[in-house]
């Protein structure tokens, strides 16, 4: 029987070398006894580095997994800790995948004992109350007692040490004491909660706070206990207003419940009715003035009003109305389906992907956009939820007819020399009847609503082509068509334009 | 009025703070150094909970409200207008320095500083931005930060308040339009989805240029949350889990917290006065899980719902489990992992673990009863090396056997 002693009941590198050590020797766990100094009647460095060898040696592989797990299970409270993890050491020599196997005695004992070491420590970050000490002529003092379930303190330490690197503080146990001068951390010997003073000023204020944040018409006791253990309370300043906050809690709720108001406060009237008029005064629309860039023509008046549009229940889930945007004598107006999810969350059309692929077209086609009127068959997304994202649908007839109201009234105002539909659900709202884009494409259709339309494809049919080839030649053929529709209100100055295609 | 001290104020403006569900101090990166010499504080990403009240809630945020004075007149709000409870206000002096005290003895993560609207939602959010300033420059505060963001603030505002917030959240408050248009006539539901898409686009921005520049200023790393209060205006569950998948999907929200409505002093007539529904809020809470992290649809999750409400005595899961047992047993040895994800008594991380175990030796019901506290409720759902459920998920009371009673405990 070999015996080996480590330094402290936390001598983890201790271990480790005696282990490693051992292991390579392959002494078998049975075969040692290990013991933390504390416990130990004498003192003495473990010779066990120059054991005799059991076989020949061999050298030693552990899993990742292993070195993450047994330092902490090295601070366990447990006696057998040092002896079980030399235990598990030996038997991933053999079986070197063993702590994947959850279902194992062993494996589901050491990931037990570090999930209590690493609850313990999580509780001590969370636990340790300081007590401020005034010191003459010095910054004052922290000092805090603190009884861990195990053998954590040099673990935590470092915690503390990065939040209070600017304060100097101690916190004693019963087993040791850790120290924080500024500039390094000490440690030392055990001491008694005497050390630490009776109380700190701010404790009555911590426990106002307490008594006050509680809600008693939610009383749970069970979920507290489970989460803040009964022995932890005896170090915590708060914990003795427990007991009477729990008895007092029913009638407490029973008051909240009963207590009819007595007063209305004079002043509320007043209040809300100038609140009411700020507000309207806000949302009011601007004199009467109107520029031109935002659309005259009452334009902005019909933007307003489609903020608060219900007429499909599409507003019940978007962000907010996607109103057209651009100039208000412009020579073409741009008809897309509906704002995607980016246009929804800032409130203008064509600024996400698709909208970007759509400025580089227009670009290249030699069409300003600041001169065009760029606006959608649908006002509001209309999406699917799905986890963190939101799954662009297509609007239904139903929608797009709701919408219309807006399209038409738009169009009334801008009356361009040529409209350009950007794919079926535009064609819809403008002709009022299905085509099919395809076969349309290229063509000007008529609409009673809007005059000469041009049709061609939306740019996100453009972002959703699989492979790079078609998304070359078809982008180049959407550029194509921009520019024929440009041509085509440019002549359209001399007559009118004649439709070109039918509606199947 | 008499100038309270600070004891009472604290007294008045915690209290007026305890309505507000979320206390979390996660989600942010961690950060230990201190910007500057003589500062404090540090994030450790995972959030800790400093004391937990009878209530079973968790503080680990101071929570305040910088004044309890409004101009808005919320009905299931104690400090509307037409309130008469009592009115505090402190100083954004005063909630540093309680905040700083709090801090160096360990009670607290942080602040979380909400307030009543005083005089204009501007000047209001001004005095948030204010207290947050102070702490991070003046007293080079480097702990949680969690400021309420006022919807119709100015942009300017929101800006620098996530510039020193770790979190923003903006309160939706209610599920439906036309619930917070009755309960809360100055609050308008679109002024507040608005200002929940404008933060989006702003955390977007921010994550993009950190990702371009490590030097990039950092804006509510943490993200935004908000709350919904439950049962104040006779909503259906099915409302509130639309609205919360429409809020997670659009708004990438880190947490919806949802907050059974309590009763409050001198309530409002028209509002239930009784005790919070926390067996229903516990629910949602699951619900919302299973949209989050288990890869149901909120489609799915409501069609197990009975009227729109989710059963009291079943946990969601279970209860679209018990409606779908055609898609049942799944075996653990070979099932994919959204379909293990969708076993009653499996939890996330039981189901990582099991993929692991699995590649290396197959499964009993033993192993798998040792990966989760619901042995019982599985062995009906599943397949495994040494068992088939056999007759019993075709049985008629299997749905008595798995459900337990409620535990929502009457007033007295």
């Amino acid at each position: 029987m070999r015996e080996v002693v480590l330094r402290a009941p936390d001598d983890y590198e201790g271990w480790r070398d005696a282990a490693r050590a051992l292991a390579e020797a392959r002494v078998p766990p049975e075969a040692v006894v290990w013991r933390a100094a504390a416990d130990a009647p004498d003192l003495f460095v473990s010779e066990a580095a120059a054991a005799p060898s059991d076989g020949p040696s061999r050298s030693l592989r552990v899993p990742r997994r292993f070195a993450d797990l047994a330092p902490l299970v090295a601070c366990h409270g447990d006696p057998e800790r040092f002896a079980f993890l030399y235990r598990i050491l030996c038997r991933l020599q053999d079986e070197p995948r063993l702590l994947d196997i959850t279902t194992d005695e062993d494996v589901f004992r050491i990931e037990m004992m570090a999930k209590s070491v690493r609850r313990d420590r999580h509780k001590m970050t969370a636990f340790v109350r300081f007590r401020e000490v005034a010191v003459e002529g010095a910054p004052p003092a922290y000092l805090a007692w603190f009884e861990p379930e195990h053998h954590i303190l040099a673990l935590t330490a470092p915690f503390f040490v990065d939040r209070f690197r600017a304060m100097l503080w101690t916190i004693v146990t019963p087993e040791a004491r850790a120290s924080w001068d500024g500039a390094a951390l000490h440690f030392g010997p055990g001491g008694s909660p005497d050390e630490v003073p009776a109380e700190d000023a701010t404790e009555e204020h911590w426990r106002t706070y307490y008594v006050n944040i509680f809600n008693p018409a939610r009383l749970k006791v069970d979920a507290m206990k489970r989460e803040m253990p009964v022995k932890y309370w005896k170090n915590l300043p708060e914990a003795s207003l427990i007991a009477p906050l729990i008895r007092s809690a029913v009638s407490s709720e029973a008051r909240m419940v009963a207590t009819p108001q007595v007063t209305v406060p004079k002043r509320a009237a007043a209040i809300v009715a100038r609140t009411e008029e700020a507000r309207a005064a806000r949302d009011a629309p601007p004199p009467a003035a109107v520029s031109g860039a935002m659309g005259g023509n009452g334009l902005d008046a019909l933007r307003r009003e489609a903020l608060a549009c219900t007429r499909c229940d599409l507003h019940k889930f978007a962000t907010q109305t996607v109103f057209g945007e651009g100039l208000s004598t412009a020579d073409l107006v741009f008809v897309g389906e509906q704002p995607g999810d980016k246009e929804d969350l800032a409130g203008k059309p064509f600024i996400g992907p698709a909208g970007a692929l759509f400025d580089r077209a227009l670009g290249e086609a030699g069409i300003d956009r600041t001169r065009a009127y760029v606006t959608n068959a649908v006002k509001h997304f209309k999406f699917e939820p799905r986890g963190k994202r939101r799954i662009h649908k297509k609007p239904g007839v139903g929608e797009i007819n709701a919408c219309h109201h807006w399209l038409e009234e738009e169009l009334k105002i801008l009356r361009p020399k040529l409209t350009i539909a950007l794919g079926a659900s535009a064609i819809r709202s403008l002709t009022g009847q299905s085509a099919s884009v395809l076969s349309s494409r290229g063509t000007v259709l008529t609409s009673a609503l809007a005059g000469p339309v041009f049709v061609t494809v939306h740019p996100s049919f453009l972002l959703r082509l699989p492979d790079e080839a078609s998304q070359r030649t078809e982008y180049a053929r959407f550029v194509e068509d921009l520019r024929a529709a440009k041509a085509l209100a440019a002549n359209a100055d001399g007559g009118g334009l004649q439709a070109t295609g039918t509606l199947l | 009025m008499a100038r309270l001290d600070i004891t009472k104020k604290l007294a008045v403006l915690a209290d007026a703070a305890k309505y507000d569900a979320s206390c979390a101090s996660s989600g942010a990166k961690p950060r230990k150094e201190p910007v500057k010499a003589g500062g404090i504080g540090s994030i450790t990403g995972e959030g800790i909970c400093h004391s937990y009240a009878p209530d079973g809630r968790c503080i680990s945020l101071l929570k305040l409200l910088l004044t309890n004075h409004c101009i808005y007149d919320c009905l299931y709000c104690v400090n509307r207008v037409s309130s008469d409870v009592q009115r505090a206000r402190f100083t954004p002096e005063e909630v540093v320095q309680l905040t700083l005290d709090f801090y160096r003895r360990n009670y607290i993560e942080g602040l979380f500083l909400s307030s009543g609207i005083i005089r204009s939602p501007d000047y209001t959010m001004e005095q948030l931005v204010r207290v947050a300033q102070l702490l991070r420059e003046e007293h080079g505060f480097r702990g949680y930060i969690h400021l309420k963001t006022i919807p119709d603030a100015d942009p300017n505002l929101i800006e620098q308040a996530g510039r020193f917030a770790d979190r923003l959240s903006i309160n939706v408050e209610l599920p439906k339009a036309s619930s917070l248009e009755k309960l809360a006539p100055q609050k308008q539901a679109s002024t507040i989805r608005k200002a929940m898409g404008g933060l989006r686009l702003r955390l977007d921005e921010a994550e993009d240029e950190r990702r371009r520049s490590r030097r990039a200023p950092a804006f509510a790393p943490a993200g935004q949350s908000t709350q919904m209060i439950v049962g104040a205006d006779g909503e259906r569950d099915s409302d509130i889990l639309e609205s919360s998948a429409t809020l997670y999907s659009g708004y990438k929200l880190k947490r919806v917290y949802y907050s059974a409505y309590s009763p409050i002093p001198g309530s409002s007539q028209g509002l239930p006065a009784r005790k919070p529904p926390l067996m229903r809020e516990h629910r949602l809470y699951q619900a919302d899980w299973l949209y989050r992290y288990y890869g149901f649809a909120m489609d799915e999750v409501l069609g197990a719902t009975d009227g729109g409400m989710l059963d009291l005595d079943l946990d969601p899961k279970l209860a679209w489990a018990l409606r779908n047992r055609q898609r049942f047993p799944i075996d653990v040895n070979t099932a994919p992992r959204e379909e293990l994800l969708r076993v009653p008594g499996l939890g996330v991380r039981s189901v990582d673990r099991i993929i692991d175990i699995r590649r290396l030796t197959d499964l009993r019901l033993d192993d798998i009863a040792k990966l989760t506290r619901s042995a019982k409720t599985l062995r009906s759902f599943v397949t495994a090396l040494d068992w088939t459920p056999g007759a019993s998920l075709d049985g008629a009371h299997l749905a008595a056997a798995v459900k337990r009673p409620a535990e929502q405990l009457s007033l007295f």
